[in-house]
């Protein structure tokens, strides 16, 4: 993968992106993305997890996606604010090499997490997580904790409590997925992604 | 079924809520004795009230293990109601310090002398950007039945 940062063609596809979204909400500061430089990037510590319908779900079954990670929990409220902004990353990006995963915090299980899916919407892969994978995660102490994955399962941003805007995100996000596009040459790149996904 | 600590965030959790001193209660054979429990919540955390606007919130709740004094109905403050960002629906929380009142009877039949009474509180914990696990927090009062 190429490296972000690397001004050749990543810096002008930035651009392009802030521009783009200048452009569409010119009554917000944007934020630029954040993220931690390719080279300085550590692996996401794997897990595996059940997911609601029962079946085993390996982090590393991701690999190849950029992959917003999410540890939430029901009696979470800021959660309740960042998993509109997901079903819709979910939605819109999901055939873009882009997934959710959330991962459920609550001691009680599947019998609060279900009916919670459904009662938000949620349209992307929720499991329920444990101690032993929190403590992968350096114990997560508070949530929501949600770390952007790049393509290689590499952890390329951390957000510790409520991300201040859904744009940010986003930002983020198309940033990672135009990286490969960019690097292939492809007229496809982030600012597409982006101008699609809003 | 998952059981959830967050383990390494045990130390910021605990420290959302603490309990101020607590007196030795004295509690005279046949007769009641309140008890009142003063909490502090951490500066910008606020914990959920014992009654919460919404079923998927953890109230908060104080249990009494069996000993020497029967304990009657917890007495909680009425809660503040804060707006947040989250939800439609005003929060049902406590902040700063506030007071949790137990009444107990001592049995007239009770052996007169020092014993203790021990009960655990349960809370979770929030500021405007973030959650902490839940918590329990583990109660030893002093008692001197007379």
């Amino acid at each position: 993968m190429r490296h972000i940062g690397t001004p050749s063609l990543a810096a002008p596809l930035v651009a392009i992106v802030a521009l783009t979204i200048a452009c569409s909400q010119s009554t917000s500061v944007e934020a630029a993305p954040r993220l931690t430089p390719e080279k300085e990037r550590k692996p996401a510590p794997d897990f595996t997890l059940r997911d609601a319908n029962g079946a085993t779900v390996r982090l590393s079954d991701y690999r190849g996606k950029v992959v917003l990670l999410d540890f939430w929990a029901t009696w979470c409220t800021p959660c309740q604010v960042e998993i509109p902004w997901f079903v819709e990353f979910e939605q819109s990006l999901k055939g873009k090499g882009f997934a959710v995963v959330g991962v459920s915090m609550d001691e009680d299980g599947w019998d609060v997490v279900r009916p919670y899916i459904r009662k938000r919407g949620i349209n992307y892969r929720i499991l329920l997580g444990d101690d032993h994978t929190a403590e992968l995660y350096g114990g997560v102490e508070a949530l929501p904790t949600t770390l952007l994955l790049d393509r290689n399962g590499r952890i390329a941003a951390v957000h510790k409590g409520l991300a201040s805007d859904k744009d940010g995100f986003l930002h983020e996000i198309t940033e990672l997925l135009g990286a490969r596009r960019a690097g292939t040459g492809s007229a496809d790149g982030g600012n597409a992604i982006l101008a699609r996904a809003k | 079924m998952a059981a959830t600590q967050f383990s390494r965030g045990q130390s910021s959790a605990a420290a959302a809520l603490s309990l101020g001193e607590v007196q030795t209660l004295g509690a005279p054979r046949g007769q009641t004795a309140r008890l009142t429990l003063t909490l502090y919540v951490r500066a910008g955390f606020h914990v959920n009230s014992n009654k919460p606007n919404d079923d998927y919130l953890i109230p908060l709740r104080l249990t009494w293990d069996k000993g020497p004094l029967e304990p009657g109905e917890v007495e909680f403050p009425e809660p503040q109601l804060e707006k947040s960002g989250f939800s439609d629906k005003p929060l049902s929380v406590y902040s700063g310090t506030f007071h949790v009142v137990t009444a107990f009877r001592a049995p007239a039949e009770a052996m007169p002398g020092p014993a203790a009474i021990t009960g655990k509180l349960r809370y979770q914990a929030c500021n405007n950007r973030e959650c902490l696990p839940p918590r329990t927090m583990d109660i030893r009062v002093p008692v001197e039945i007379r």
